[in-house]
């Protein structure tokens, strides 16, 4: 069976812990199992990939390619490209898969140069033929699309596919990293992890509940913590709602927030507009609490309260205490 | 130091927007067009950097003949000229010929710096930095928060899933950013007026050596093959809150099994 090569994303594992892979790839080694056989590639710093491949190996990777030199960890996403287009060249894989994450789509572009290969944004699904699916415009369009030159190369968009353990081999295959000097351009000086608290990912959590400019200031966002606190939810907020500093920018959900897709989002005091929609119209069931009977928002809502949030919301968590005792 | 701003003009990403029924490339007149939001943060950054340390800003866009109205309104922001990029070849250009034109027209120009937003909203692949950078054989530093310029080393911070990243290189470099990183400003009456008298040159693809059969929807590697609008979600239930709105969201919730 041909090989399909998945780019693994993965954040850098703390103090020497191994690196913690991210959900997205246990979605591409799902996706990639429709395609032909997949081989999970780790690109990084020496020493990670052995602390994963048994992981990767549970959602099907027959083979972990491990690209691992300091070279590859030290500079911006150059060098990794490179390794990409050389692995490509050296096993001829039938299709490559990246996330569709900042780095993925850094790496996928180089690679698309470099290669002179088509490359598909964002796709959430992908057929045995290379037709990809891409919902574009915020989430009103589905296309199908294709890549007409090379290989399907795509980056998957997050929260598309849900992750299916198939237990495969993981045979860690070493490739050796000779990275050039005009990929060394850019360097990494410094990264810095900050403290997250014990709420979940924004991204992987099952339930968010997020803040809009209704919620009005920083200290009201207290309300929507606690709200998410009470349902192990992770906590979102509107562009409005971060622009004001009421809440950090890595929170903000949306067209240039983040994409969530849980199984249930609550918006307080968000309008709905269509850039915030982009972000979180894929949730399973959406509940909306806001005081304006018209917001759009209310129109993709399976359940919408239309009051004061600032009623509603503390309401809600002090009910949900009581029946949790 | 010599400031190139990249600013593209996409259907207004607050309105409705589609394909064309007859070629399926992105209807560009379905929707308001307007420059794409995150160049207006590039040329806000380009803005600053040569009012701080002298310079000269000239903006590049590839683009139908109309995309002189963005050209405009960039330049009523303050850079000093344009250079546009028309050809008749280019409609339904992949991303890929899209990074072969602006390279070649980059070629043509000087340059310590090349910003540009760091996603178009049109179906943008969050990838042009990085392909010109691949193209052009310099540093690509991408998503920026903050940019700092000290001599030839280009400094950026770039908000990260785990925190934040400190990214450095020496010039010439292309930087890409996000609306964290200022707040544009608004061009002033005199400014308005002003541009409309900066210079814009015309590039054709034969005025860059790029082929047209390098180009274009016939030569695009990759392909829209069919689209359909998404079913919009059905609402649901609404209640008006009364003094019992969080206790009933609850029993909702209770029995959809989320408490
Ligand atoms: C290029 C571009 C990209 C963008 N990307 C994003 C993005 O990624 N994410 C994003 O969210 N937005 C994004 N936006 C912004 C988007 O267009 C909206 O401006 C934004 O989503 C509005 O946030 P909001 O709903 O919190 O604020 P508003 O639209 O001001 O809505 C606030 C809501 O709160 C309600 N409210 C007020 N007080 C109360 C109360 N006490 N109780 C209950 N309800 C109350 C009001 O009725 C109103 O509906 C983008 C815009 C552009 C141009
Ligand atoms: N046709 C174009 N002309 C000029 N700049 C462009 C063009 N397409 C993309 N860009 C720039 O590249 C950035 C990233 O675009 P993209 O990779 O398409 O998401 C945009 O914010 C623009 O600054």
């Amino acid at each position: 069976m041909a090989e399909v090569l998945v780019v693994v994303e993965a954040a850098p594992g703390s103090a020497g812990a191994a690196p913690a892979v991210k959900k997205v790839t246990f979605e591409m080694l799902t996706l990639a199992r429709g395609l032909g056989e997949p081989s999970a590639v780790v690109l990084g710093a020496p020493g990670g990939a052995a602390a994963i491949a048994d992981k990767l190996g549970e959602y099907g990777a027959a083979k972990v390619y491990v690209a691992e030199s300091d070279d590859v960890d030290g500079y911006l996403v150059a060098p990794k490209a490179e390794v990409v287009a050389g692995l490509i060249g050296q096993v001829s894989p039938a299709a490559v898969l990246l996330a569709g994450t900042q780095e993925g789509k850094e790496i996928a572009g180089r690679v698309a140069v470099k290669l002179d290969n088509g490359v598909l944004a964002d796709v959430s699904a992908l057929a045995a033929d290379g037709a990809a699916t891409q919902v574009v415009f915020a989430g009103s369009t589905v296309v199908t699309s294709k890549v007409s030159k090379g290989i399907p190369l795509a980056t998957v968009k997050p929260n598309s596919v849900t992750p299916q353990p198939a237990p495969a081999a993981a045979e860690q295959v070493a490739v050796d990293v000779a990275v050039s000097d005009v990929a060394k351009k850019v360097r990494v000086l410094e990264r810095v992890a900050e403290q997250k608290g014990s709420r979940p990912e924004l991204t992987e959590a099952s339930i968010v509940v997020s803040g809009g400019r209704g919620v009005g200031s920083a200290e009201n966002f207290k309300l929507i913590e606690e709200l998410a606190d009470t349902l192990g939810a992770a906590v979102g907020a509107s562009r409005a709602a971060t622009d004001s500093g009421f809440y950090p920018h890595a929170f903000q959900v949306g067209q240039t927030g983040k994409s969530v897709s849980p199984q249930l989002y609550i918006a307080c005091g968000i309008s709905g507009a269509i850039q915030h929609r982009a972000g979180m119209q894929t949730s399973k069931t959406i509940v909306a609490i806001n005081k304006d009977d018209e917001a759009p928002i209310f129109e993709l809502a399976d359940y919408g309260v239309v009051g004061d949030l600032f009623k509603v919301v503390p309401q809600a968590a002090e009910e949900i205490r009581k029946r949790n005792g | 130091m010599k400031i190139v701003v990249l600013v593209k003009q996409v259907p207004d990403s607050g309105e409705e927007r589609t394909l064309r029924a007859d070629d399926k490339t992105v209807d560009r007149d379905a929707a308001t067009k307007r420059m794409n939001e995150l160049d207006e943060h590039a040329i806000e950054e380009a803005l600053k950097l040569a009012e701080a340390n002298g310079g000269e800003v000239t903006l590049l866009t590839m683009g139908p003949g109309d995309a002189t109205d963005t050209i405009r309104k960039a330049l009523s922001m303050g850079p000093d000229k344009a250079v546009h990029v028309s050809d008749d070849a280019l409609h339904g250009s992949c991303a890929i010929a899209t990074s072969k034109v602006l390279a070649a027209a980059l070629g043509k120009l000087e340059w310590d710096l090349v910003l540009c937003g760091a996603e178009s909203t049109d179906g943008g692949v969050q990838a042009l930095p990085h392909m010109l950078a691949e193209r052009l054989g310099v540093g690509a530093v991408t998503g920026a928060r903050k940019v700092t310029v000290e001599g030839a080393t280009v400094t950026v911070e770039r908000q990260t899933d785990e925190g934040y990243e400190v990214l450095q290189t020496e010039g010439p470099a292309i930087v890409s950013v996000w609306d964290t990183i200022n707040e544009p400003r608004y061009p002033s009456f005199k400014l308005i007026m002003a541009a409309k008298k900066k210079p814009v040159e015309s590039f054709a693809l034969a005025d860059l050596g790029v082929s047209a059969d390098e180009v274009g929807l016939a030569n695009a590697t990759s392909q829209v093959l069919e689209f359909a609008p998404k079913p919009p979600r059905q609402a649901g239930v609404k209640i008006t809150d009364e003094g019992e709105g969080g206790a009933k969201l609850v029993e909702y919730l209770a029995s959809e099994k989320f408490v």
